[in-house]
């Protein structure tokens, strides 16, 4: 079983606190590798916002390759992050010889455009990006946005910290919101894109379990969008459900829930919105999530969330003070970070709630 | 001695051969009554006895005329195998014993003129079928634990009906964040994803119907299964067309458009819609050849539902005002969509063929969002009459053209939008919900089944020949007749408690299936769950093949 956390704070924080989290909860991974996405930047990407971030671990010849192929559609780069990283004998690490951050202007032709339209350019160079440096092993490309950062490493996730110098915390890199989870995938094979969190435009998807559905989502999702490729864990496709129902089908957040999670039909045979509720079972029957899942999820507003699968096989638990809200597998891993709250005012989500994680850290309980 | 005509039908031409025992038979007379074929009759043997009472031989004779029962040699009133007369038989003195030398399809060709014609299916091949060279391979493990299928609840659902996909739902969203309906949507019913399959009033007898008929009742409103029933082409019982009952059965038109007079007529009367509406181009079991009811089924009440003389009565391969696909779809528009102001899924029902995806492929692309099903027939599964040689050497395997048809929705990412349904053999071994399971991790929605229900009932056929006589209207099960003494061998009440109670346990079954994989909804698609020990089976389905 994973363990995954997130962390959304109304102050900057380093991912040393996203470590400690998860730390804790060590006893529920198995060493396998360490992920974490980090939305609304500060530090050194604090003024750049608004433009992409690309987010890479790749050989010398994938960083040339990469930097290249964005030069050439007019991307101009504006700051280069090279994370130093210290590496010592005994470290349990499968490291890249490059992970490079770098943000980047728009093509001129382009800064006036709409929003969309950067988006759609960003996402598909990505997956340009994705696909050059695959040929030969040359790297991995596991975002390309605004005022977001990935990082993904295989080993032991107390190496890859100290690798990176996570322990540390400094002003330099940090976020409002982190998600992390401390293992590789292991339901299927281990490569770096395996590991959640996942990245999709804006949208950050973890999760904790097993979707037996996998193949059914997998085969569906394939023919809905060109972004949604890879599918190197089933838990990938949480993501993609998300994105598909909340920005493709421009449906409300609550609507994922219910695409994922339908409710049973005699449930559903009560309800005042029986019909809507009907038709999107039928229509979307096969982005159904079915086993033991959590799931965290970001929106590009920065939206935290987290649910269950319709059975509540899996744990969660949010706790929060005035100032962070964080959620986690396991409530160890919030006493870590946050020993100071009321314990009281913890929530243990049950199986049709939806706990959102709004603006200026308001937290709502959405029934299914 | 007699002279011997070596054209003259003997036993030894016929399939069956009858086994009697004069020495345990008490004459009670229970066999020659009960056989529906007349295929044994009573007969008076001459028999001379010979007897000597002193020390050294004396012979004495004496004749005596003795009944004995004997098999009929006539091509007309052959032995079907049955077993009716074993069954009745209170000294086990008579039976039927397979022939292996018969040369009866010859013998009827030469006879008549004219091909041989039976109920039942292909009693080709005896070799193990498809859907028993896979199993459920994936057990759920410690990652995605199973569930527990006596206590979980599960969503046991299929739809049918024309499924929208997302992008074209009516929906806005609504001033309170919520999704409002803005617009009509094809009509969808969510039912039992196990449908009893389309035999008509004219196949079956009027007990066997109306247990049946009872049966789904019965599943709807006391067991909460919400089972569907298709009516087969031949109609609907006016009573029943404006009971409301209506809401459980699927009505189907088919090429001889049998019945629907009445139930157009009905329909101002109607206190319900039917559950759906199928428009049956081909079946399974007769592809090519059409459905035949000979005119010894045609009863006084079949001629006044269908509207017919006393006539064979031939159901076509296929609509015979159709030359295509748009064709079809432009029928299921105006025939019941309109007519029913599209209240009611219209569905088509098709024979499994080398060309069944294209023509799902067209269907699946159906711009006018009509096509509320793509049933799909294959064989192995059938019951009515048909010529031997279309029973025994036409018709395609259901398992992989289903599996066809699901990948080819798939690389369109259309999966779902027409729901598949199929049948064709499915419960044969007496399994259906392995079999319905198996299917829908192949792509299946939901499967529909015939000639299990009939053996549910008691038939007594088999697919190695025996009895296969649903078409003379001799059944000796009383269940394919519309003889009334032989009608009335068979109980209603009984038939029903028997459907229900092989529904419940089937229900119980599935789940039994769906919790080791770790799902609560119907396992469409997951073929991921599915293995087999032939590498053939294995990489034509494209599942994992394990050994």
């Amino acid at each position: 079983m994973c363990r995954i956390g997130a962390i959304k704070s109304s102050e900057y924080i380093h991912p040393s606190q996203a470590l400690l989290l998860m730390q804790s909860q060590q006893k529920g991974h198995d060493n396998s590798g360490f992920a974490m996405v980090m939305h609304d930047l500060g530090g050194i990407f604090k003024n750049y916002k608004h433009l992409p971030t690309l987010s890479l671990a790749c050989t010398d010849e994938g960083l040339k390759l990469a930097e290249d192929i964005l030069h050439e559609a007019g991307f101009s780069r504006v700051l280069q992050w090279v994370p130093e990283t210290f590496h010592r004998p005994g470290l349990d690490i499968n490291a890249m010889p490059n992970y490079v951050f770098e943000t980047f202007n728009y093509p001129k032709h382009l800064r006036n455009a709409s929003a969309k339209e950067k988006e759609e350019l960003l996402l598909d160079m990505r997956l340009r990006l994705r696909f050059a440096l695959e040929e030969g092993d040359q790297g991995y490309v596991y975002s390309f946005w605004p005022d977001v950062v990935t990082l993904k490493e295989i080993g032991d996730p107390r190496d890859i910290g100290t690798y990176f110098n996570l322990w540390e915390p400094d002003d330099q890199f940090t976020a409002k919101v982190i998600t992390a989870q401390c293992r590789q995938n292991t339901n299927y094979d281990i490569v770096r894109y395996a590991a959640h969190p996942f990245f999709l435009q804006g949208y950050t998807a973890l999760a904790n379990g097993e979707n037996t559905f996998y193949l059914k989502n997998k085969e569906f999702q394939r023919k809905l969008h060109r972004g949604y490729i890879g599918f190197e864990s089933d838990s990938q496709c949480f993501l993609y459900s998300l994105h598909y129902v909340h920005r493709e089908l421009g449906w409300p957040l609550p609507y994922f829930k219910h695409v994922i999670t339908p409710l049973p039909f005699d449930e559903v045979e009560r309800r005042e919105d029986r019909d809507t509720l009907l038709a999107i079972r039928q229509s979307l029957a096969h982005l159904e999530i079915n086993g033991p899942n959590t799931i965290i999820g970001v929106l590009p507003d920065n939206t935290l969330f987290t649910c269950c699968d319709a059975k509540k096989l899996r744990p969660v638990v949010v706790g929060r003070t005035p100032n962070m809200v964080a959620i986690s597998s396991e409530v160890c891993g919030i006493n870590e970070i946050m020993p100071e709250r009321d314990w009281q005012q913890d929530i243990y989500p049950n199986e049709r709630e939806v706990v959102v994680v709004g603006q200026d850290l308001e937290v709502q309980r959405w029934k299914q | 001695m007699e002279t011997m005509k070596i054209h003259d039908v003997t036993a030894n031409d016929l399939p069956w051969k009858i086994r009697y025992d004069a020495s345990r038979c008490t004459l009670c007379g229970s066999c020659t009554a009960a056989c529906s074929f007349r295929a044994i009759a009573p007969k008076v043997e001459r028999r001379r006895l010979v007897w000597s009472e002193s020390e050294y031989p004396e012979p004495k004779s004496r004749y005596s005329a003795v009944p004995v029962i004997r098999q009929v040699k006539s091509i007309r009133n052959y032995c079907r195998g049955c077993g009716i007369c074993e069954k009745v038989c209170p000294n086990d003195a008579i039976g039927p014993e397979r022939n292996v030398d018969t040369r009866h399809p010859i013998v009827t060709r030469c006879l008549a003129g004219d091909s041989v014609k039976r109920g039942g299916r292909k009693n080709l091949e005896g070799t193990t079928r498809t859907l028993d060279k896979m199993r459920i391979g994936r057990i759920s493990q410690m990652t995605d634990p199973s569930l527990d299928a006596q206590r979980h609840t599960f969503d046991m659902l299929a739809p049918f009906g024309r499924i929208l996909p997302p992008g074209q739902l009516p929906f806005q969203v609504g001033a309170d964040g919520r999704l409002e309906k803005s617009g009509q949507a094809p009509p969808v019913q969510w039912i039992y994803p196990v449908i009893i399959g389309d035999m008509s009033i004219g196949a079956l007898s009027w007990r066997m119907w109306e247990g049946v008929a009872m049966a789904t009742a019965y599943l709807n409103e006391q067991c909460g299964l919400p089972v569907r029933m298709c009516s087969g082409e031949g109609g609907v019982p006016v009573r029943l067309l404006k009971s409301r009952f209506l809401k459980y059965m699927i009505l189907q038109i088919a090429s001889g458009h049998f019945g629907w007079n009445r139930i157009v007529k009905a329909m101002p009367e109607m206190i319900e819609d039917p559950a759906g509406i199928l428009i049956k181009i081909g079946q399974g079991a007769k592809p090519g050849d059409g459905g035949l009811l000979q005119s010894q089924k045609v009863a006084a009440h079949i001629q006044a539902i269908r509207g017919v003389p006393k006539a064979d009565l031939l159901s076509p391969p296929n609509h015979q005002g159709l030359y295509s696909i748009e064709e079809s779809v432009q029928k299921m528009f105006l025939s019941f969509n309109a007519a029913f102001k599209f209240r009611v899924p219209v569905a088509i029902k098709v024979a499994a063929s080398a060309t069944s995806v294209s023509v799902f492929n067209n269907l699946v692309r159906d711009p006018y969002n009509i096509v509320g099903g793509f049933f799909l027939d294959g064989i192995d599964g059938g019951t009515g009459a048909a010529h031997e040689v279309s029973l025994d050497h036409t018709g395609h395997p259901i398992v992989s053209k289903l599996r066809d048809c699901y990948l080819a929705a798939t690389t369109q990412g259309r999966q779902g939008q027409i729901p598949l349904w199929a049948a064709g053999g499915l419960g044969k071994t007496g399994d259906l919900a392995a079999d319905a399971f198996k299917m829908m991790c192949l792509g299946a929605n939901g499967v529909f089944t015939g000639k299990l229900i009939l053996q549910m009932a008691g038939c007594v056929g088999n697919d190695m020949g025996r009895c296969n006589a649903c078409n003379t209207g001799l059944c000796p099960a009383g269940i394919t007749t519309q003889e009334s003494a032989l009608a009335h061998r068979l109980d209603p009440e009984k038939v029903a408690q028997n459907i229900v109670n092989y529904f419940l346990a089937m229900d119980q079954e599935f789940k039994k299936l769906m919790a080791p994989i770790g799902n609560s909804s119907l396992p469409v698609g997951r073929a991921d769950a599915l293995v087999s020990t032939d590498k053939a089976v294995a990489d034509r389905l494209q599942i994992q093949y394990v050994c």
